[in-house]
């Protein structure tokens, strides 16, 4: 499983890099390595050009500010998990990213790198679309924002154009006082999510939930927002009937789930329903005041 | 003089770590010989078809390519590689071509080897070969009847061979039976996958005509043999050299098209030829392993007392017969009896051939299949007749006093064994105080948190020692050292250590004065190797009449020095003495003194244990955990319980794998989509943490001096019956009756909605 | 070809190498040091973990051109001839080890675990040691010997990132 060929280039600037992705059609960007390198590995793809990110500076800062946490597109797992402030700002983004792969992989596997990737399961792209981010990319044309609702295209393919890069994703600000929680199923530790659930929500002083956002990983081609469970919920007390209404929600929302060898449309729509469950359970008992 | 203190029996930490730890290994790919080429397989992407033509003009022009050999370049008969282990006239048609030339019958199956300066051009250069193959249409379901493409001209229905087992007269008793039960069972595909691939490094050296491989590992005598009757040389013109290797689990080591391919190559090119697999050709091409279904029947009184079982066994071992295929289906028809009382007992085995990875043996061959129908039917047995599953045991295991016991007659090829010795049902006991299994009985089927609990107990026997014989020669060195050679092969079961220390004490030195060389064909002039678990018993017995040969010679050249008859010579802890009250020290003896012993054997060895375990299932999505997996087995006489103890970890975390996270996925067109690290799921650290097992030596085995067993492969064998029976216990309220593995989360969990459909569920 | 120098083991190296070349597989051929294993090429198995800057990487997923200017260390820049380190003390005890082919990426990851967290727990060892796979132990010794080793790693006076 030696690699194909290609031209490596390792440039020292972000323009540098974005005229190299210009000029070369087949070349792609390389930031970690850890999905793209396998991909490679098996010959499932022949880029005629690596451009390699890694002397570019100014790339991999975790900005923590009132207008919300900014992670730069070259922070690592790694990175994240050891960094405190970010836990007490955003909770999920610690949490959610604690389920990335193993030791290794977390000292080189970056959030760019996941985001252009961009697969079913990623638990970086789950957290970009339950939190409503906006990713920053750069290409020829300039800097533009994309929404990460409008960013995931389909399984592998997002609305990166060729000669773009990204240059880092806006969290909106999080509130201290939510309820959240993820849960993944996955067959072993660090393995892809066969299904995930992440969810938060705003709580008034009569226990009614507001601003719930629920998102779902590895059941579809791509991350999705679950509106119809997010309904259950709006405006209502987290009874035992809200959360098997929004149960039920979760295992009908997938028109058709995904399906391997691994898991069957009708099991990862169960799934989809018991992890919510299990998920919206989890999150009453989070930040008591 | 200092007394010698024995090394057999205490947990000597290993010799061979001091190279491993410091990576200092010599692995096949550590090898690197001067002027060496790298080669890569073309293997079939196709599972079944005619090849009509392959056209390499183009990976031949590529920079750095020196060859593409196929199976034109072979001459008109392509060599096959034939069976090892009991081989029958009957099978030759199903002998495994060296490389594909007519037709390929499985992804994988090898059509071209390219040589070329790196493993990296090597790798280019398949993509440029282009093949014609007119695709047949392919078998990944077995079937028993004929089909639309036979694999073999020679067997339309694709059942290839007939085993049959048989003990008394099952069919009568089942027409009188209190009590009868049939089902359908099935153990799933899949193998030991070993940390390191396979690999070869061939040189010939063309002005002794002498060819050397290097990689070889757990039967390199039986594959030089090979290798020298396919190349056409005689066999002491070959050398296959073992160092060390990465784990074989029954898997690597057996004689693969590449150990063909590859000498010839070097042969053809005048140069070292080198190939190491990767891991996308090692699940695709290293030996299968389980595939078997299962219809088996009991027939019982109704106090519990089994009277009868019927087999009737399909066996899937792909699209050849590999070395080492014919004992799965020989174990699995004569080990469902187990360590029971079984008076009646008949096997079909039915050994099918079809468009997947040709399979052999893996750890327990034959024996995790057999013991997981067997369990999981007993306590279906045990419940129809309202019996408490562990007295249903107790009923039926045999008693001290009924062995040694036969196991039944397997024909064609037979093999005459019996259990040797044991006290199972003590050992059950042991293993249910253990677990605390009356305390837990509360548990049984409860929903707790959310999961169901549920427990199970089974007994097993393992088969070890296989015959016919193993050599080990000693050398004393003059500076009073000695240098041993035996014919067993270190796959990472400690063979060095375990050796050495059996060598210390019989000739009572400290083992920093021996050293030991395993495995190559230039050690001794004759060996097997290591398989079957024959490692420790058969070099271990080797060892000893060498020694005790070595000492009378000791005496002997002493009672020179020393100037005395040979008779008035006492030899201890590394000084020889003569009654007159000189001594010498074998450093004196100027060495040269050396003595080959064969040891033979042809009983078998039977380490037998008992396994519970605790488990939980989660209905919401099927994962088993398993809370506490309790394991003991008696092998007889310990050696090393360090090394034992690694082995039966090591065995049982292989056959939870098994159970709940290995499996080969194929889809109707024989294309393999479990193909990589991502999706053939081998336990991690954090899956079975709760496991203890503790060794014992209660009864040692009688047939031979050593009394030790072999005890490599015990901690698989009961797994997969015991979990099964675990997971029908905590779902018992559903009526979930598991009978096919592997029990994976999707498939638990379908079993879990199936019963609650058919049940109104308030 | 590009010629790629950095620090291997304590010793400045260089060499040319084809920018698909692994880091892995230069440290293996290349540079002739074979403790690093080789296991599954698509950045599963952890056999071939080697600590870069610090961190512990898997070299099969790095390409040798990107360990320029990095200081890498192997499992022989963990050894000396002597004597058996603390870690390695623990292996042999606890029989961490059976064919030893996935060692050495065990001992690389233990030690950098343990150099960032040395009051590691038993979960946090047992969560880390997850990305590396061994087929013959069953984890349960490996996992002791990480824990056994703790100590030698605790009150240590900073050290140069290894």
């Amino acid at each position: 499983m030696k690699l194909p060929q290609f031209e490596y280039a390792s440039p020292r600037s972000l323009d540098e890099a974005i005229a190299l992705l210009a000029a070369n059609d087949g070349a792609k960007v390389l930031s970690g390595g850890q999905s793209l390198l396998p991909v490679m590995a098996f010959r499932l793809s022949y880029p005629s050009m690596l451009v390699d990110l890694r002397q570019i500076e100014g790339l991999d800062r975790i900005t923590l500010s009132d207008e919300g946490v900014r992670l730069g597109a070259r922070v690592r797992w790694y990175d994240i998990e050891i960094n405190r402030d970010l836990q007490n700002a955003h909770p999920l983004i610690t949490e959610m990213i604690s389920h990335v792969a193993h030791f290794q992989v977390r000292h080189r596997g970056t959030v760019g790198g996941s985001l252009a990737h961009a697969d079913p399961s990623a638990e970086m792209s789950g957290l970009a679309v339950v939190c409503d981010c906006d990713i920053v990319v750069r290409g020829s044309a300039g800097e533009r924002i994309i929404a990460a609702a409008d960013f995931f295209k389909g399984s592998l393919e997002t609305a990166l154009r060729h000669d773009e890069i990204i240059v880092e994703v806006r969290f909106p600000p999080w509130k201290p006082q939510r309820r959240w929680s993820f849960q993944e199923f996955a067959r072993r530790r660090g393995d892809f999510a066969i299904a995930g659930v992440a969810a938060y929500f705003d709580l008034d002083p009569n226990g009614r939930m507001s601003d719930a956002h629920v998102g779902a990983i590895g059941v579809a081609d791509t991350p999705q927002r679950l509106p119809t469970v997010e309904a259950c919920l709006n405006g209502q007390r987290m009874t035992g009937e809200a959360i098997t209404q929004a149960r039920n929600a979760a295992r009908s929302a997938i028109a058709e789930p995904l399906q391997d060898i691994h898991a069957q449309a009708d099991y990862r729509a169960a799934l989809l329903g018991t992890l919510t469950e299990r998920v919206l359970q989890n999150a009453m008992g989070v930040n008591q005041s | 003089m200092n007394e010698h203190v024995p090394f057999v029996g205490r947990p000597i930490q290993r010799v061979e770590d001091l190279r491993l730890l410091r990576g200092k290994g010599r692995y096949v790919d550590d090898v690197e010989r001067p002027g060496q080429l790298h080669a890569a397989v073309l293997r079939s992407s196709v599972a079944h078809g005619i090849l009509r033509g392959i056209e390499a003009s183009a990976a031949r022009a590529l920079p750095g390519v020196h060859a593409v050999i196929t199976a034109a370049d072979l001459g008109n008969i392509v060599p096959r590689i034939p069976v090892r282990l009991f081989p029958n006239e009957a099978m030759k048609p199903f002998h495994q071509p060296v490389i594909a030339s007519d037709k390929v019958r499985f992804v994988g199956e090898p059509i071209a080897l390219v040589v070329a300066d790196t493993p990296a051009v090597a790798e280019d250069a398949l993509e440029l070969i282009a093949v014609d193959i007119d695709p047949l249409s392919a078998i990944s379901k077995m079937t028993a009847s004929k089909c639309l493409a036979p694999l073999f001209d020679a067997c339309e229905t694709n059942r290839a061979f007939d085993y049959r087992v048989r003990r008394g007269d099952a069919a009568a008793v089942f027409a009188t039976a209190d009590y009868t039960r049939r089902e359908r069972l099935y153990v799933h595909r899949h193998t030991g996958v070993t940390m390191e691939t396979r690999g070869v490094v061939s040189e010939w050296d063309p002005v002794a005509k002498r060819m050397t491989s290097w990689g070889a590992a757990k039967v390199p005598f039986a594959n030089r043999k090979i290798l020298a009757t396919l190349m056409g040389l005689p066999e002491e013109a070959v050398d296959m050299i073992e160092g060390d290797a990465g784990g074989s689990f029954g898997v690597r080591g057996e004689f693969f098209p590449e150990d063909f391919l590859v000498p010839f190559a070097a042969k053809m090119l005048g140069r070292p030829v080198k190939w190491i697999e990767d891991r996308r050709e090692h699940l695709l091409a290293v030996t299968h392993a389980r595939d078997i279904t299962c219809d088996l029947a009991i027939a019982c009184s109704k106090d519990g007392h089994v009277l009868a079982m019927q087999a009737e066994l399909y066996v899937d071992v792909g699209a050849y017969f590999r070395t080492s295929t014919t004992i799965t289906p020989r174990n699995v028809g004569q080990f469902i009896p187990g360590p029971y009382r079984v008076p009646h007992y008949s096997a079909d085995v039915a050994v099918m051939v079809s468009n997947k990875s040709p399979s052999g043996t893996y750890r327990g061959p034959g024996r995790f299949e057999a013991d997981f129908f067997r369990e999981r039917m007993f306590d279906l047995a045990a419940k129809d007749l309202g019996i408490d599953r562990v007295e249903f045991r107790r009923r039926n295991l045999l008693s001290e006093g009924e062995l040694p016991s036969a196991m039944p007659a397997i024909e064609p090829d037979p093999i005459v064994t019996e259990l040797d010795s044991g006290i199972y049902e003590h050992v059950l006991d042991l293993c249910l105080d253990k677990i605390g299994w009356q305390e837990k009985q509360v548990l049984q089927g409860k929903l707790i948190d959310g999961r169901y609990h549920g427990l199970a107990a089974a007994c097993f026997v393992e088969g070890g020692a296989a015959g016919p014989r193993e050599n080990a020669k000693m050398v004393l060195e003059d500076d009073g050292t000695v240098s041993i050679y035996v014919g067993s092969s270190a796959v990472g079961q400690g063979v060095q250590t375990i050796l050495m220390q059996i060598a210390a004490d019989a000739l009572e030195l400290p083992m920093e004065r021996l050293r030991l060389f395993h495995g190559s064909t230039t050690y001794v002039k004759e060996g097997w190797g290591s398989y079957h678990s024959r490692s420790t018993v058969m070099g271990g017995n080797a060892i000893l009449i060498a020694a005790k040969e070595l000492i009378g010679q000791i005496k002997t050249a002493a009672a020179g020095v020393l100037q005395c008859a040979p008779d008035q010579v006492t030899y201890a802890s590394g000084v020889a003495t003569s009654a007159q009250g000189g001594s010498v020290e074998l450093s004196g003896l100027g060495g040269g003194i050396s003595y080959e012993a064969t040891f033979s054997n042809n009983k078998h060895t039977y380490t037998y244990g008992s396994h519970a375990v605790h488990l939980t299932v989660d209905p919401g999505t099927g994962r088993i955990d398993i809370l506490d997996y309790v394991g003991f087995e008696d092998a007889g006489r310990i050696i090393n319980p360090l090394t034992l103890h690694g082995q039966s970890i090591g065995a049982i975390v292989q056959g939870l794998g098994g159970t709940l996270l290995e499996q080969f996925v194929y889809d109707s067109e024989g294309q393999l989509l479990s193909g990589s690290f991502a999706d053939y799921l081998v336990p991690l650290a954090t899956d079975f943490p709760n496991i203890r097992t503790e060794p014992l030596e209660l009864r040692p085995s009688p047939n031979h001096p050593l009394g030790a067993k072999g005890a490599g492969e015990g901690g698989t064998i009961p797994v997969g019956g015991l979990v099964s029976n675990a997971v029908a216990a905590a779902l018992q309220e559903l009526d979930v009756q598991p009978l096919s593995l592997p029990l994976s989360p999707n498939r638990v969990w379908r079993m879990i909605e199936d019963a609650r459909m058919k049940k109104p569920y308030s | 070809m590009t010629q790629v120098c950095f620090e291997l083991n304590g010793e400045s190296v260089s060499a040319d190498v084809e920018s698909r070349l692994t880091l892995g597989d230069c440290i293996r051929h290349t540079l002739r040091k074979t403790g690093t294993h080789i296991g599954c090429e698509h950045g599963v198995c952890g056999a071939c973990t080697v600590i870069v800057d610090g961190d512990a990487v898997r070299s099969c997923l790095m390409l040798a051109v990107q360990a320029d200017g990095r200081k890498v260390t192997t499992v022989e820049g963990l050894s000396n001839d002597e004597e058996l380190t603390p870690l390695q003390l623990a292996f042999r005890e606890h029989h961490a080890l059976q064919c030893g082919f996935c060692t050495p990426g065990f001992l690389t990851t233990a030690h950098n675990l343990l150099m960032k967290e040395p009051y590691a727990r038993e979960e946090r060892i047992r969560e880390v040691l997850s990305g590396n796979i061994c087929r013959c132990t069953g984890y349960i010794s490996i996992v002791h010997a990480v824990m056994a080793a703790r100590p030698a790693y605790q009150n240590r006076p900073q050290e140069a990132k290894q």
